[in-house]
């Protein structure tokens, strides 16, 4: 059974983006990045962004969520931005010693998209 | 106040009940994230690791310091090497291994007592910057 709550993605240029707007679990977490591989297969997208200005807390289970999401889309040719790091999370993840290994962020929406273009440029 | 945690989302109640504590009590955004994701941490530990379990959180003063204080409590298998669980990237599975030392750094006292086939006890503490 699939549960109620959903993590919309959205087509923006040749990227996705999806923000996570409500606290991840268990199952949504799986459902959300099968559902972000199935999207990317669909549009062939070239890139990801995954919006976190939502979320006030980025413990070690979203990181491994997000660090899995990267590696699975990369596995896909597709290369992942998080946005919308807040300062105090930032601050937290250094100092938790969180590592966001191999994952690329940027400060919002815009600068994402940005390096996405870059990346694709090169 | 206490938190009954059993399953997932009584993580996220867990963690919002000390951020709005921490709010309360005139911490900094800073130190409410670092006490919500630290309690974050050993709140899913209950749920993932152990089992039938609270979160206790507290308004603690010593001398003219205020503090939060947070207790996580459970009745689960307990931990056999507490040494080793604290080791970062050390994990009995499923985990990144690194939330007990990340919730040791975000807090000023972290303290854990655990018993094989009894439960652990963690009790965590951070104070205000006067
Ligand atoms: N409440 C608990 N009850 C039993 N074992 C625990 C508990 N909390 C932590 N542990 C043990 O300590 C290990 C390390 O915990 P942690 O640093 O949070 O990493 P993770 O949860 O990612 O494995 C866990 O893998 C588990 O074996
Ligand atoms: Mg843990």
């Amino acid at each position: 059974m699939k549960s109620e709550e959903k993590i919309p993605i959205l087509r923006i240029e040749d990227a996705l983006l999806a923000s996570i707007q409500i606290p991840l679990h268990d199952k949504l977490a799986l459902e959300f990045q099968h559902d972000l591989m199935v999207s990317i297969e669909k549009t062939r997208a070239k890139g990801l962004i995954i919006d976190i200005s939502a979320i006030d807390v980025v413990d070690s289970f979203i990181t491994r969520i997000l660090v899995e999401i990267a590696r699975m889309a990369s596995l896909m040719g597709v290369k992942t931005v998080i946005v919308g790091l807040r300062p105090e999370i930032s601050i937290t993840l250094v100092e938790f010693g969180v590592q966001f290994d191999g994952i690329e962020t940027a400060l919002n929406l815009e600068k994402g998209l940005e390096k996405l273009r870059v990346w694709k440029s090169k | 106040m206490e938190i009954k945690v059993a399953c997932e989302y009584d993580i996220v109640i867990a963690r919002s009940a000390a951020k709005t504590e921490a709010k309360k009590l005139g911490f900094t955004i800073v130190d409410q994230t670092r006490i919500a994701t630290a309690i974050s941490e050993l709140a899913r530990n209950i749920v993932v690791h152990g089992s039938d379990g609270i979160v206790r959180i507290e308004e603690i003063e010593k001398g003219d310091r205020k503090g939060l204080e947070i207790w996580a409590i459970d009745r689960g298998p307990g931990i056999e090497n507490i040494e080793l669980a604290l080791k970062d990237g050390w994990t009995s599975g499923g985990g990144l291994g690194i939330g007990l030392g990340g919730a040791k750094r975000l807090m000023d006292e972290f303290e854990i007592q655990s018993e094989v086939g009894k439960g652990t006890k963690v009790r965590v503490v951070k104070w205000m910057r006067n």
